[in-house]
């Protein structure tokens, strides 16, 4: 993949026993993260995206079965002690999560939460760290910033809550920032600042981020290149405009042909695939999409399909390497 | 408006009293809606959380209580039945809810939840007359009758959604509320959803208030349109003419906010987003609920409430639709 990534991720696995046996919630994932990059990661319930974000962080829930190597500007974060993981988490890598009323202390002012974040990893003086947050929340367009700064999170709207919590998450200047469904939760309108926020701050900043999420739309609207995951896997990988152009995984097709558009006079139905994500404790042998997939051939229900590259910057998992658009076509 | 509406909407007002600063507030949370549902017609309800687009549809089912208005529905009031009328009339009106599973009781079998809404409202059936019924209705969905027998925990997401159209649809109502759907779905369900009650809708010619945040849903499955802000219509139009030529800045804002899955389109819309976001019901601004984020907005839009006229093809609440270009 790109030499001189901030962030590699090699052979990672994450698994979890669990009351229906061992759950493999990532497989075997290989990804980078470049400088200044806008990496989108969209996938379903399940499909391992979150898990992956958080075992980046050390974040995993207690008892997870980590495998493989993730590696921050060549330092290994994986089995590192806390002590060690805290020099690099919310300073150089932060993390912004779905739901912000859950990620904020209730009980902590915002202003309070915002300025620990440099009093622990730099050692500022509460006079200096306050004054940082102000100018982080005006930063991230909280207007009367002051004045939020002795607020508590319930006396926010969400999208002002989704907003401190990336101006914590940015306050440090991290060279990385993880995001979880970072506008789901929110109304749609409110979506589209959150997300014009995070292009603004990348251009300004030059922070790369990850933004993780379900929303083929969202990732068209703001990432540069796309990891495409499925039952723990990536599937496919490419630059944005590669990926929508010529996408050349079953599942990515699927996942395109079936959102339907505002912009586009409708279809009398939707390209639609049958069935429904694996059981991550129950998963397949070979590949995981294959009972669903179209283009199925025999070897898929036994072989899994390593990522390859099929060309320049454009990866994928598949064993079926002839054109698709079957879809499409079934459909009509 | 229509003289052969199944369903017509007149001024329906939902009002909480709710406890403020050691006192009590009036929240309207409906304030003035109008419409009507034509037989067969699907008519979407669109807005932000805090639009008021649920609170319509209890309050026509009758599970939060109309401050004021009408709705009638085969000649009576839906807002003014009570007792053995307004239980009578419930097997005409059915809901589908955002989330499936949690809609099935998790103690009974897909059979039995299939077979009460016939108990309840068709209770001279036999037991062999609802057996035929429950497998019609089943295989409508497409699902299999060997599924019959299983409990909801044992179904995913879309099977459980399957299951709960069918528990709508099985007492053949004439009005179907359908409440996010398709919200709680993972992408490559929703699309086999989206089909199976647009094909339902079309065989058995159902009417359906659907009820969504997600414009690109309503577009594919809805015949007309209802744009809503803060419990007031801020237009009203055909599905066709509100994405061509909407003439209400809210409906444009919601048109560019809503993200599309191309990039090319989507980075081709370069206009910046809708400022700050939906006031409270508590504090609704004066003259035109929308004023506060609307780009367009000027002084008669706080003195005047803008009333729903006709412009173009839509039916629109805004002082300067005209100038809002086609």
């Amino acid at each position: 993949m790109s030499a001189g990534a901030t962030l590699e991720i090699r052979g990672l696995s994450v698994g979890y026993r669990s009351d229906h046996g061992l759950i493999e919630a990532v497989r075997d994932v290989d990804l980078d993260v470049a400088a200044g990059e806008f990496l989108g990661i969209v996938g379903e319930s399940g499909s391992g995206k979150t898990q992956l974000l958080l075992s980046v962080l050390g974040l995993s829930a207690p008892g997870a079965t980590l495998r493989g190597s993730v590696r921050y500007r060549g330092q290994e974060l994986l089995g590192l002690g806390t002590g060690a993981l805290n020099e690099v988490r919310g300073n150089r890598i932060s993390m912004v999560f779905q739901d912000p009323m859950t990620a904020l202390n209730p009980y902590l002012r915002v202003g309070r939460q915002i300025t620990e974040v440099l009093q622990v990893h730099r050692g500022s003086s509460a006079r200096a760290a306050e004054q940082r947050a102000i100018e982080t929340l005006k930063s991230v367009h909280i207007p009367d910033a002051a004045r939020r700064m002795r607020q508590y999170p319930h006396e926010l709207s969400g999208g002002m809550r989704q907003r401190v919590m990336i101006a914590m998450a940015l306050i440090a200047e991290p060279e990385i920032l993880l995001a979880d469904e970072p506008s789901t939760a929110l109304d749609v309108t409110v979506q589209a600042q959150i997300l014009s926020l995070f292009q603004e701050l990348r251009a300004r900043t030059g922070t790369a981020i990850v933004l993780v999420t379900h929303d083929l739309g969202v990732i068209a609207e703001v990432a540069d290149r796309v990891a495409v995951m499925y039952a723990g896997r990536i599937m496919e990988q490419a630059p944005v405009h590669e990926l929508f152009a010529h996408p050349r995984h079953p599942y990515t097709e699927a996942l395109q042909q079936s959102i339907p558009r505002i912009d586009t006079p409708r279809p009398a139905r939707l390209p639609s695939i049958g069935g429904a994500p694996p059981n991550p404790a129950a998963l397949p042998a070979g590949c995981a999409f294959a009972p669903r997939c179209i283009y199925r051939m025999s070897v898929c229900e036994t072989v899994t399909p390593p990522l390859l590259q099929a060309s320049p910057g454009h990866w994928k998992a598949c064993h079926h390497h002839g054109a698709l658009g079957k879809l499409r076509i079934e459909a009509a | 408006m229509n003289a052969a509406a199944l369903l017509a909407v007149r001024d329906l007002a939902v009002t909480y009293r709710v406890s403020y600063r050691g006192g009590h507030a009036l929240l309207r949370a409906v304030n003035g809606v109008s419409f009507d549902l034509a037989r067969g017609e699907v008519l979407g309800l669109v807005g932000e959380s805090g639009s008021g687009k649920s609170t319509i549809a209890r309050a026509l089912l009758r599970l939060v209580p109309a401050a004021a208005g009408s709705a009638m529905f085969h000649g009576t009031d839906l807002l003014s039945l009570s007792g053995a009328a307004l239980h009578a009339m419930r097997r005409h009106l059915q809901l589908i809810f955002q989330d499936p599973v949690a809609s099935l009781d998790p103690r009974m079998n897909i059979a039995d939840i299939l077979a009460e809404p016939l108990r309840v409202f068709e209770p001279t059936l036999s037991s062999e007359q609802r057996r035929q019924r429950v497998l019609a209705m089943i295989r409508a969905v497409g699902l299999s009758p060997e599924q019959l027998h299983r409990f909801p925990h044992e179904f995913s997401g879309g099977q459980a959604q399957r299951i709960g159209i069918a528990r709508a649809l099985i007492i053949a109502p004439e009005l179907i509320v359908c409440d996010e759907p398709l919200s709680a779905l993972d992408v490559s369900i929703k699309s086999q959803i989206s089909n199976l009650l647009k094909d339902l809708q079309r065989q058995l010619q159902l009417s359906l208030l659907f009820i969504s945040h997600d414009l690109a849903a309503v577009r594919f499955s809805c015949d007309r349109v209802l744009v809503l802000y803060l419990g007031r219509i801020m237009e009203m139009a055909s599905c066709d003419a509100l994405f061509n030529s909407s003439r209400h800045p809210y409906t444009r804002a919601l048109m560019r906010a809503a993200p599309i899955p191309d990039p090319v389109a989507a980075r081709a819309r370069r206009s910046a987003p809708l400022e700050g976001e939906i006031p409270s019901p508590l504090f609704a601004p004066s003259g035109c609920v929308f004023r506060t984020r609307c780009p367009m907005a000027i002084e008669r839009c706080s003195l005047e409430i803008p009333l729903l006229r006709q412009v173009g093809d839509s039916l629109v609440s805004c002082h300067r639709a005209e100038e809002v270009s086609a």
